[in-house]
């Protein structure tokens, strides 16, 4: 245990006696008065109350007092830097309010000046409607299957039910993929979607629920209605007990989702190889809801005033498909079917022309943004 | 196939007040796509009349010569006085029965009829033609109508069928029988529950022989073969108006009363026919398949050259047809034949289908037999034609017929009860599915749980348990299936290959690049414009053999040239700030595949085997992303001045798509088309080439129309997608960061990423990032150096590091750099 300091020196400790602190208070008070900004204020706090301001070194000195000098030397220098604080404190914020009446007034700037480096960018219209599409499949549970897009007529068409000499085949107009010298290849661009069924059903054990979203290829000239590549979804449930009211379900769903809770859909018969028995589905007009028809006065340009729009083709898979694909039909049934994905764009977003989606003008994709 | 109501009504007792409106809608909820219903003559109005010319006065004073007429039309002009008419037309004499528009008709095109003085004579009313009232097209004049058609003053809206409506129905490749009044008739008579009469009812003769001889080769390929003859007639005789009325409406173009007849027939039975004039006919007609190099000059005035799978109709003198496609030309029917042979025959489908694509004749002939007619209508079909040639032609029906028919009958189809039920998710009594299907016209027999079911002749189309099930449910209504919601099935989302796809777009959007679709067809053009070299992997592309522009043949094997072509038109616009991408396959060729994809069975499923021999025969398909940029990356503006795209954003387009998969891409120099020699960059994953990025070689945007120094990228993103890490959590250190700032001299061929591989090498584990933060050349370093300065950033995750630490960090560095680039610590 040390003994008490009596041996101090009082020269030492001068700044320490009471005018000397007093003199310390009066000019840091007084140029916390003279601070003219925050700026000059920050200086002042620094000079005067930061860690080498002479407040603080005099305050570092009190430890050297002995201990009846230790109390009255502490009161006098910490009541000096608590004025000052608080005397900062006042001027910080009477600074601050002042900025805020006039400084930040004088800084203002025109916020409405357009600023755009770098324009945004978009997604392909027909990219996005075609993830939303299937985003609503796989909600329900459903997996994205992929093909090829050059691909054997036999998952094109053969498995597909689409005999050799049958008028469906030719029906396709389809391009034909040359072999070595011109020869047969046994090639085609994809006409469909379709042979993705086949594809995952030879990959994936039942039951199977797949979607298969893609480009596909017809022989059609470019107008407003048709263009050579153009996208469809595939559907394809494969499973025990299928039936055309569990496609029917299917489809009541993804029109809801897609469209609006309570439309209705119907199905009319119709044909195709790999489907039998086959249909159109058409959806009740999202807009008109069907108000329209025969009404003159108030026609609706989305279904041409007929109420309902042709959405694609689906029916029960032909068991020779399943059969093809190597699934037991006793056990397993399914359905199929396929939706236009440029259609889909064209009567839900006011495509007018299959030119806006195929050409990439800058200024239709911009229209559509990240999402749709 | 179009249906005019007024026909269709003869065989279907439809009742008065269905409309053409809501038969079209029954029949398509049956599956028979009516896609218009045409609302014929609605624009004509006003009275139009049966006329009797009474005189003829020929004005000759014009340029052309002119009639003025006066005409009988009986009480319809009120008067009972003679019309009178100027008239053009000089194919009618005096006393011919016309058909006259009285003042008042309005005919098509608004077009009114009124009294008014032409030629200096007063003219009240028109004679009409044929065409004046879009009844059927006959430029040779106005209609002369045969006599005793009519009285004068008689009405001739119904004489004629001036209004009728046609349905236009779509069939599709299963519904054949739908091509043809009969067909379309049943049907509509099945829906509205009505009797129907069938057109091909008739009585067979009680005698089949003695006909015109003929041979069929083999039943395959014709399974009935029917001649029958008529003699005596008139080849002077026209068609009558209503047969030409209904064929015009039906689509069929009026040729000759011999050849209107057989399209008649045709469109009422669905029973192609086929007429010759039988003078033209040598010896005994032989059915069967064309010899190598036979010729045959068909009705169209070709001579071609017949395959040995067409079937052929010969005669002594060789080809006489192409059955059931086309006839020839030696044995047509022409304007003096008057002993007529009417052939109706069931010719194999698929060979009548071969036969019209090879020859690219397709005719409504083939397009039925293709479809599938009623095997045994036959007979049926050449009586009906030959009694109209007697009735209309004053021909005399010759008793004797050819009969030769080597069709079996149909094998039974054998169903579970309630078998469509259970397609449907309907629960249909088994009485309900039996009787609809007899409604088809399938005989029926119950026996327990099994329904034997045999279709009919004119029904080829059923052939499997689910055919049945399909006429079941749409006589049922597809309209009373309910919608079950699926249950959800523990689907396992989208994989993380299609979920970077998505990333990828979505971040190429984000910054500043508009996505495109573009078409996958080039050409050897753009090949040459990409500068590609001769022995480029790029230029084998697939070829199409069928493109739809001779100039782009190929498959692409690039997304460039599409690319280019779409800035180009964006530029052209008025955009020369274009950013653009595409996601999307590239096609490659794989050496050493199988020549031809094979054709696997479809009676059960492919072996393993099978499965990798064809798998292997289709082409490599990768999936690329590339990107262009042309004029401005970043723009001006009121906050300074803009920046032009350079090599530097090509290449950082290609790292953000890397990035997206956690795959950091190191960029090497290169020189590969269709890139600038000097400012393209290879770009590396690891050892793995990915893609290139850089600006673009002169000669590429000068052949594709680009703006000078356009820039671009293309990364092959499957292999990035190969490579894709999942993140791993790093240690967040909180110590305090120890910056060191070092400059390098090196010679100016050097390139700066040895140089960073080298500090971050020899910084070791301490290094937190470097960064770049100035190229300098100049005097200050000595030419051909060039410096770089890189702000190292130090740090210890367990501990704060001291200056001597950091310091020797840096050196460390250095050294390595020093060693391995020759770099010299900037004084």
């Amino acid at each position: 245990m040390s003994a008490p300091n009596n041996s101090h020196d009082p020269v030492e400790a001068h700044a320490l006696n009471p005018d000397e602190v007093a003199r310390m208070r009066a000019e840091a008070m007084e140029a916390v008065a003279a601070a003219n900004s925050l700026d000059q204020l920050k200086e002042v706090r620094i000079a005067h109350a930061g860690d080498r301001s002479p407040l603080a070194l005099a305050n570092r000195e009190i430890g050297g007092l002995p201990p009846a000098a230790k109390a009255d030397a502490g009161k006098r220098v910490g009541g000096a830097r608590r004025e000052i604080s608080e005397a900062f404190k006042t001027r910080q914020a009477e600074l601050e309010e002042e900025r805020d009446a006039r400084v930040l007034v004088e800084e203002a700037v025109d916020v409405t000046l357009s600023f755009d480096p770098i324009p945004r960018g978009a997604r392909h219209p027909l990219t996005t409607v075609a993830e939303r599409m299937t985003d609503i499949f796989v909600g329900m549970g459903f997996e994205v299957a992929e093909g090829p897009e050059v691909e054997a007529e036999w998952y094109n068409f053969d498995a597909l039910n689409f005999l050799p000499d049958h008028p469906a085949r030719s029906m396709q107009d389809t391009f034909f993929v040359e072999g070595p010298g011109g020869a047969h290849s046994g090639l085609v661009l994809r006409t469909h979607t379709s042979p993705v069924q086949v594809r995952a059903l030879l990959d994936r054990d039942a039951p199977v629920y797949v979607v298969a979203p893609g480009k596909t290829f017809r022989t059609d000239e470019l107008d407003a209605t048709h263009s050579p590549v153009f996208h469809q979804l595939e559907g394809l449930v494969v499973d025990e007990g299928i039936t055309l009211a569990h496609l029917r379900g299917a489809i009541q769903v993804f029109v809801e989702r897609m469209f609006g809770e309570g439309l209705r859909t119907r199905m009319r018969p119709s044909y195709f190889p790999f489907t039998e028995p086959s249909a159109e589905v058409d959806m009740e007009c999202f807009v008109c809801r069907g108000a329209s028809v025969g009404d003159p006065d108030a026609p609706c340009r989305t279904c041409s005033s007929e109420g309902w729009i042709e959405i694609g083709g689906c029916g029960v898979m032909n068991p020779r498909v399943l059969t093809a694909a190597g699934v037991d039909t006793e056990r397993y049934s399914g359905w199929a079917f396929g939706l236009g994905i440029e259609r889909t764009l064209m009567f839900a977003h006011g495509v007018k022309d299959m030119h806006d989606m195929v050409e990439g003008d800058v200024r239709f994709t911009a229209a559509f943004g990240m999402e749709i | 196939m179009r249906v005019p109501l007024s026909w269709l009504r003869e065989y279907v007792e439809l009742p008065a007040e269905v409309t053409a409106r809501q038969l079209a809608a029954k029949l398509i909820s049956a599956g028979l796509e009516v896609e218009t219903v045409d609302e014929l003559g609605t624009d004509i109005t006003g009275p139009i009349v049966v006329g009797r010319v009474a005189t003829i006065e020929e004005l000759t004073e014009f340029k052309k010569p002119i009639r003025f007429c006066t005409v009988d039309v009986g009480q319809a002009n009120g008067t009972g006085a003679p019309q009178e008419i100027v008239c053009g037309a000089r194919n009618f004499a005096e006393g011919d029965l016309v058909v006259v528009s009285l003042p008042g008709a309005v005919l098509p095109g608004g077009f009114a009829i009124g009294a008014r003085t032409t030629y200096g004579r007063m003219s009240a009313g028109m004679i009409c033609s044929a065409s004046e009232l879009q009844l059927w097209d006959d430029p040779s004049g106005i209609i002369v109508l045969p006599a005793g058609i009519a009285e004068p003053g008689s009405d001739a809206y119904a004489l004629l069928g001036v209004r009728d409506d046609v349905l236009d129905i779509a069939v599709t490749p299963d519904r054949g029988y739908a091509l043809s009044m009969r067909g379309v008739a049943r049907e509509a008579a099945a829906l509205y529950d009505v009797a129907f009469t069938d057109p091909a009812g008739l009585a067979a003769p009680a005698v089949e022989k003695d006909g015109y001889p003929a041979t069929v080769a083999d039943s395959a390929i014709c399974g009935r073969y029917v001649l029958r003859g008529a003699t005596g007639f008139d080849p002077a005789l026209p068609s009558p108006p209503w047969m030409r009325r209904r064929l015009h409406m039906a689509g069929i173009r009026s040729v000759s009363l011999a050849v209107d007849v057989t399209n008649y027939v045709m469109v009422e039975t669905g029973q192609p026919l086929h007429a010759w004039d039988r003078a033209t006919v040598q010896g005994p007609i032989r059915v069967r398949l064309a010899e190598p190099g036979e010729k045959l000059e068909t009705l169209d005035h070709v001579v071609r050259t017949l395959d040995p799978d067409d079937i052929l109709i010969a005669d002594d003198s060789g080809p006489i047809n192409i059955a059931g496609v086309m006839g020839g030309l030696s044995t047509e029917i022409s304007g003096t034949s008057t002993d007529i042979l009417i052939e109706a025959a069931h010719f194999a489908d698929t060979h009548i289908a071969r036969a019209s694509r090879r020859h690219q004749l397709s005719s409504e002939s083939s397009r039925r037999f293709e479809r599938g007619v009623d095997s045994a209508v036959q007979v049926a079909a050449a009586t009906r034609a030959v009694t109209l040639l007697a009735e209309l032609g004053g021909a005399v029906v010759e008793d004797a017929i050819t009969h030769v028919h080597g069709t079996t009958p149909r094998a039974p189809i054998t169903i579970a009860a309630g078998h469509a039920g259970r397609v449907a998710g309907v629960d249909y009594p088994v009485e309900t599915e039996i009787a609809r299907l007899r409604l088809v016209g399938c005989e029926v027999e119950a026996d327990g749980d099994t329904l034997t079911v045999t279709p009919p002749t004119w029904r080829p189309d059923l052939t499997d348990p689910n055919d049945l099930a399909e006429e079941v449910i749409r006589y049922e209504g597809y309209e009373n299936i309910p919608a079950i919601r699926p249950r959800a099935v523990a689907g396992r989302g989208l994989t993380r290959s299609q979920r970077l796809r998505r990333a990828v777009g979505r971040t190429l959007a984000d910054t500043g690049f508009s996505e495109v679709l573009n078409y996958p067809f080039v050409g050897e053009r753009d090949l040459d414009a990409l500068q590609l070299p001769a022995d480029d992997s790029r230029r084998v592309a697939l070829r199409l053999a069928n493109p739809l522009n001779d100039d782009e043949p190929l498959l692409r094997t690039t997304l460039l040239p599409g690319l280019f072509k779409t800035v180009a038109r964006n530029v052209g616009r008025g955009f020369a700030d274009v950013a653009l991408f595409e996601s999307g396959l590239v096609y490659r060729p794989r050496p050493g595949a199988p020549e031809v994809a094979p054709i696997l069975a479809v009676d059960r499923g492919p072996t393993p085997q099978e499965r990798a021999g064809l798998d292997a025969a289709i082409p490599d398909q990768p999936r690329r992303v590339g990107a262009v940029l042309a004029g401005q990356r970043e723009r001006a503006g009121w906050w300074g001045p803009g920046r032009a795209a350079t090599w530097a954003d090509a290449v950082h387009a290609a790292r953000e798509v890397a990035a997206v998969a956690g795959v950091r891409l190191d960029a090497r120099a290169a020189q590969h088309a269709p890139w600038h020699p000097g400012r393209c960059a290879a770009l590396y994953a690891g050892a793995t080439l990915v893609g290139h990025a850089g600006e673009l070689h002169p000669r590429v945007t000068k052949a594709y129309g680009l703006p000078e120094r356009t820039v671009a990228m293309e990364v092959e993103l499957d292999l990035v997608e190969g490579l894709a890490r999942s993140g791993q959590a790093p240690e967040v250190a909180t110590y305090p960061v120890a910056s060191q700032d070092v400059a390098l001299v090196v010679d100016a061929g050097v390139p700066a990423g040895e140089v960073e591989a080298a500090l971050r090498e020899g910084a070791g584990a301490l290094l937190e990032s470097i960064a770049l933060f100035d190229v300098y050349t100049g005097e200050q370093v000595g030419q051909g150096n060039k410096s770089l300065a890189y702000a190292l950033r130090l740090r210890a995750s367990d501990r704060t590091l001291t200056a001597e630490e950091a310091t020797a960090a840096r050196d460390s560095a250095v050294a390595l750099a020093a060693e391995r680039t020759g770099a010299v610590l900037r004084g």
